[in-house]
Order: structure tokens, then C-alpha cells, then sequence
């Protein structure tokens, strides 16, 4: 084992007949107990080391505004409401909301299901996409900052400038629930979203979904 | 016959070097470790695919635990004067009557999650013994009576004109939305719109738009 070999026997003086022969002690040390303990240690340290530091998410809401002429204008079909409940249920609806006979667009999911519907969303807003009736200073600005990141696809990167996604979380909907869907946003790069309180019909139409 | 004589080879293996290395990584794991600071509350963050690090100076923060109770508390290690400034903006909009100790004790407070009228108690109480009292958290559900907004107003006025100051929320995940959103309102009151949300980092999905995004490459031109 690790020891500290320092030549411990061999090379005495030869003694006279009368003087007595020191007991000869070895010098190896015995470091086992201490390389344990040196173990020990490391497992505890490796183990209490936090090596997952938090991260942030950045959150920007507008301000509050009532002067109606401020508010940002909306392209009604290019927008995706998405409602948070209570147990991790998700509702959704494109568009305007509507719910008459014969015709119904709010629809259930789930967090994991929600990425594919906000793709699709994005993808069919990106295929009705028509320039001419776009702000072409609002495009030439979504251009440039593509084009700034080093997006091979700048030249489309105005194709989405309609899509637009609203998220209401309702009273029962978890922070967790909150910052998964914020977290969407940005796996999908939706570059338009609002927190928006839920309306009443709304907050019926999930309690009757629901049932109760 | 003469055998083949075979010789001895001792089985003791010199574990010096091996010992060393050992040593090495126990020191530099024992320098590296950085404990966490005493939490009165445990917090599980939700998890998101940002990677963005989260600062720790100049900063103020607001938690939500599981029970939706909101604490406040200031990061600024660097300039303590931060400290006494807020507490005195709050003592004397709200008339606390702190003594001098208690209101230095509030450098000690990790987190404050009290009413007004519980700010006095908690601060003559010695920062050790903290942890083990029951704070109800900020009243902020109220909405005509959000006290985070008087605290998020004493803080705004502290690091007036500090750069890169921030506001981070905590949240717990199983916190209830209207806790969040009271928060929000109380710095959307304050005229402060821009805030940092605490997470744990989550893996990039494969073949999502924001996976494309991280691997361009700046234009050679």
C-alpha cells in the first residue's frame, strides 16, 4: 500500500557484546485510513457541488394601455389562443372563437401535443403569407435583425410577422404551466405573444369542458 | 535438474502517485463547491431551454414558493448601502418605527416575506433564528392593498441608475398563476416592464426552430 519507504532496516553499526540492540521500528506509516478518508471526502464534495446553475428566462410585457389607437393591432386569423386550466390542460382555438352549431374551433391538448399545433399555426400563416399587404418597414426590420443572427433563411424571416400567439393562464394554471408555454414560444421562435387575462365565455367554455 | 527459479515479485503496488491525483481532485472540488446559501423556503423552478446566467449582484428578487407566499429580498453583496436605503424608504412610508439595529439587521434577512405590520418582528429577530419563523408572505393578491409594490418602488429608488439592475421572479412550479400575475402587476405599477424569470435549464427539443437558431453562424463577409 502507499507507504513512505525509508530504507528502514539494513546498515546497522555493529554493536559491542555488552550494548543493547534497539528494538528496530519500522518507518512505514500505514496511509491507508487516510487515503479512505481523502475517498470519503471526494464523494461528499463531488456530490454537494452544484454543477446545475439556474438560468433565466427574460419576460417582457407591455404596458398597460387604454387609449384603444395604441393597442397592437392584430391579424384576427393569423392569431392562436392558447388557454391554460387547472391538471395541466391545455386549450386552444385559431382565430376568432367560435362556438355555435355545427362549428366549433376550441379544442383540447395537452403541453406535450401544443408544439405541433403552434407549428402548424406558423407554417399556414407563413403559406398565406402576402407582401403586398404587409408593413414593409415592420418586414425590412425582421429582415435585418435575421440577417444580424446569421439566419440563412432571412429573406423569409417576414413570412411569420402576422402570427401572433396569445396565452391565457387561468387562475388554476401553475407558474410551472406558465413558463412551459413561455418556454414553447421560444423553442418555436413565435416572435409575437401576449399574456392576456381569460375572457368569461372562455372560462365557460372550460368549465364545461371540464365539468364542473 | 536446475528449475527455472521464478522470481518473487512483491504485490504491493506503489499507490503514491495514484494517491496524489486523488488528493488533487478532493482540493479542487473542496475550492470549487460553492454552498448554497440558507433558503427559508425550497423552491423547484420549472425548467426552459435558455442558457442565459443568472446574475447575482444588483438585483432584487421576488419568490414565489409552492403555497403561493411572495418573499422579497435584494441581491447586491457588493454595495450593502443598498440595504439600509430600501428599509428606510419603507420605514418611513409606512411609519415602522425600526430601531438602527433593525434596520441593519435587514443586510442579514435573506428573504422578507411579511406585511408591513410583521417587518418589525421579523427584523428584531437575530438573522440565524429566521429561517425557523412562519412568514405569511407579502400580501399581494389584494390588489388594492399589493404591498410588493411599495417594495419594488423602495428597490427602483435604491438602484436608480445602476446598470444592468434586475428584476428576478422565483416562481415555484406548482404555484398558482394569479400569485405571478399579482407580481407582474405590482412592477407593471412601478413602470417596469422587463423582468428575468429564474429556471432550471432544460435540453433544445431536436429539429425545433430555436435548435436551427443556435447553430448559425455569424455572415463572413
Amino acid at each position: 500500500m502507499a507507504s513512505i519507504d525509508s530504507g528502514g532496516d539494513g546498515g546497522g553499526h555493529k554493536k559491542g557484546p555488552g550494548v543493547k540492540k534497539a528494538k528496530k521500528l519500522s518507518t512505514r506509516v500505514d496511509m491507508t485510513p487516510m487515503v479512505d478518508l481523502g475517498f470519503l471526502l471526494i464523494t461528499f464534495f463531488v456530490f454537494t457541488a452544484t454543477m446545475s446553475s439556474p438560468t433565466t428566462l427574460d419576460l417582457n410585457m407591455p404596458k398597460d394601455v387604454d387609449d384603444p389607437l395604441k393597442k397592437t393591432e392584430v391579424k384576427e386569423s393569423a392569431v392562436l389562443t392558447i388557454l391554460l386550466s387547472k391538471d395541466n390542460h391545455v386549450y386552444y382555438y385559431e382565430g376568432p372563437l367560435e362556438v355555435t352549431e355545427g362549428k366549433n374551433n376550441f379544442k383540447s391538448s395537452t403541453y406535450k401535443e401544443i408544439r405541433q399545433v403552434i407549428i402548424n399555426k406558423k407554417n399556414e400563416v407563413k403559406k398565406n403569407f402576402d407582401e403586398s399587404k404587409a408593413d414593409p418597414k415592420a418586414c425590412e426590420d425582421e429582415r435585418n435583425a435575421a440577417k444580424k443572427r446569421g439566419d440563412p433563411n432571412w429573406e423569409k424571416a417576414c413570412q411569420d410577422i402576422d402570427f401572433m400567439v396569445i396565452i391565457k393562464p387561468s387562475d388554476k394554471a401553475t407558474y410551472k404551466n406558465t413558463v412551459d408555454i413561455l418556454d414553447e414560444m421560444t423553442i418555436n421562435q413565435v416572435k409575437r405573444y401576449a399574456m392576456v387575462k381569460v375572457l368569461k365565455e372562455e372560462m365557460e367554455l372550460i368549465t364545461a369542458t371540464e365539468g364542473n | 535438474m536446475p528449475s527455472v527459479k521464478i522470481p518473487r515479485k512483491s504485490t504491493d503496488t506503489d499507490m503514491t502517485p495514484f494517491v496524489d491525483i486523488a488528493f488533487l481532485i478532493l482540493s479542487f472540488f473542496i475550492m470549487a463547491t460553492k454552498f448554497k446559501p440558507p433558503e427559508p423556503v425550497e423552491i423547484t423552478t420549472p425548467g426552459s431551454v435558455l442558457s442565459q446566467k443568472l446574475p447575482e449582484n444588483n438585483a432584487v428578487l421576488i419568490t414565489i414558493d409552492s403555497s403561493n407566499k411572495v418573499y422579497f429580498s435584494v441581491l447586491s453583496e457588493k454595495d450593502k448601502s443598498k440595504y439600509d436605503e430600501i428599509i428606510n424608504d419603507i420605514n418611513t412610508s409606512q411609519n415602522l418605527g425600526l430601531t438602527p439595529a433593525e434596520i441593519s439587521n435587514f443586510k442579514q434577512t435573506y428573504m422578507l416575506g411579511v406585511p408591513f405590520g410583521g417587518v418589525k418582528q421579523l427584523l428584531s429577530t437575530p438573522a440565524n433564528d429566521q429561517a425557523k419563523l412562519k412568514q405569511p408572505g407579502i400580501p399581494v393578491l389584494d390588489t388594492t392593498n399589493n404591498q410588493l409594490i411599495w417594495w419594488i418602488g423602495a428597490a427602483k429608488r435604491a438602484f436608480a441608475g445602476q446598470k444592468g439592475f434586475k428584476y428576478l421572479i422565483k416562481g415555484d412550479g406548482l404555484s398558482k398563476y394569479p400569485a405571478f400575475e399579482a407580481v407582474v402587476s405590482a412592477l407593471k405599477k412601478n413602470e417596469e416592464f422587463k423582468y428575468n424569470l429564474v429556471t432550471s435549464l432544460d435540453d433544445v427539443p431536436g429539429g425545433s426552430e430555436f435548435e436551427k437558431t443556435q447553430t448559425f453562424k455569424p455572415e463572413s463577409k
